[in-house]
């Protein structure tokens, strides 16, 4: 399983992530962001089948989080923590390689 | 089977958790818009982090930069709704000072270009900044609840242009702010989509490697403010560009007479007289970019509305120096 390419990122924002007001109201850490974890907001998720895909790179593309990296294989990943379910990786994808299924809770 | 090479870098800018709705367009122009940027960087300066950003106010500021967190892994700064053009030019100046090589990229919305920033814009590509501005076209303010701006096009429902008995909502034609920006005769000026992402990458590279002054018009679905389903995004925005509404076009150095324009798709035939496009033929109706979104819902009751509107989008490709015909 790839890492994904904010791994650094949301170990980093775990460790010094505060709400104390800076001078001039600067944020310091970058991409700090990732402490929101909108995945809560999703109600349809995406199932990816491997099989059918054929690697257009489309979703990874598409995806406005971005909640979509590649793998080494460069096989989509599909990141659940983010994710909203917007659905468009779904509708872009040629093969149906995405599907959009009920969230189970 | 071979496995192409991802179609852009995979380094990342634009951070996930931001506040976007889901399905933002303008969310995918941002991610795409600041890897091709880092692209271009890379090739002209050696550098890919080489470029700051300077953003007005507007959707997406407010959801990629709610304090204490930020969405962006690039140094940037949040000005006031007027002025992202006056702060990137101060940004050019003081890096030209320090002798950092670079570009700065200046981003705003609709609203933040089209009505209230226009004349900071203009100013800087008049004193010739090496910056490149990007306006994201969600065609309404979405950011304080979807009022009308001056790129808010005919016939379209907004809190402010309400549709009924004595109105059938936006009644004027939309304003081409990338127009405006070429008459300046600045190196480049152009239209993207997010409905076609490799072209507006294409697009943003090209305009981030010009020395001078650039400007770029991307055209992105807001799936609150136009009411469309969320998963359907990046179809309404290829749509756009099928039916006819939403031209792609590049003009360079200002020269009207030789603008270049991508072929729409969708089965549109293109007529071409030596290199140039002369005559376009589409073959997908308006109606089937409106129906998607609520947003024209109303004007299905006013046929003569949805004349008024093809009459307009010929008048456009007109001024283009493109004959059409819409089905």
């Amino acid at each position: 399983m790839a890492e994904s390419p904010f791994k650094a990122d949301i170990e980093r924002v775990e460790k010094e992530y505060s709400e104390k007001m800076t001078p001039g109201a600067i944020v310091y850490l970058p991409g700090s962001s990732v402490i929101n974890k909108t995945g809560s907001w999703r109600v349809f998720m995406p199932e990816f089948h491997k099989d059918k895909c054929v690697r257009c790179y489309l979703c990874y593309v598409y995806c406005p989080e971005p909640a979509i990296y590649l793998d080494e294989e460069n096989y989509p990943v599909f990141d659940y923590d983010y994710c909203k379910g917007c659905g468009v990786c779904a509708n872009e994808c040629p093969t149906k390689a995405i599907v959009m299924v009920r969230e189970k809770k | 089977m071979a496995v192409r090479k991802p179609p852009i870098t995979t380094r990342e800018y634009w951070a996930p958790g931001h506040a976007a709705c889901a399905g933002c367009g303008c969310a995918i122009a941002l991610k795409l818009a600041t890897k091709a940027f880092s692209e271009a960087m890379e090739e002209k300066y050696g550098d890919p982090n080489a470029f700051a950003i300077a953003q007005a106010t507007g959707c997406m500021e407010v959801v990629s930069a709610v304090f204490p967190y930020t969405a962006w892994k690039v140094p940037w700064v949040h000005v006031a709704f007027e002025n992202a053009a006056a702060a990137a030019s101060g940004i050019d100046a003081a890096w030209k000072k320090l002798g950092y090589k670079g570009k700065i990229l200046a981003i705003g919305g609709d609203g933040g270009t089209a009505d209230i920033g226009i004349q900071a814009l203009s100013g800087m590509l008049e004193r010739w900044h090496n910056v490149v501005y990007l306006m994201y076209d969600n065609e309404a303010y979405m950011n304080t609840g979807i009022q009308r701006s001056s790129s808010t096009p005919y016939g379209a429902w907004t809190t402010t242009s309400p549709p009924g008995k004595y109105s059938i909502g936006e009644d004027k034609p939309k304003k081409w702010v990338a127009l405006i920006a070429a008459a300046h005769q600045i190196p480049y000026a152009a239209t993207a989509s997010i409905g076609n992402p490799f072209d507006f990458v294409k697009k943003m590279k090209k305009a981030a490697k010009v020395d001078g002054p650039a400007f770029v018009q991307v055209h992105c679905t807001c799936p609150t403010g136009w009411k469309s389903p969320l998963e359907k995004s990046v179809e309404i925005a290829r749509l756009a560009i099928e039916t006819g509404i939403w031209p792609l076009f590049e003009i360079e150095n200002g020269d009207f007479h030789n603008i270049k324009i991508q072929s729409p798709g969708g089965g549109a035939k293109v007529k071409r007289e030596g290199g140039k496009v002369v005559a376009i033929e589409f073959k997908k109706p308006v109606e089937e970019y409106l129906k998607l979104q609520g947003r024209f819902k109303h004007l299905f009751k006013q046929p003569e509305a949805i004349q008024v509107m093809k009459e307009q989008i010929k008048a456009m490709w007109k001024v283009l120096g493109v004959d059409v015909i819409l089905p």
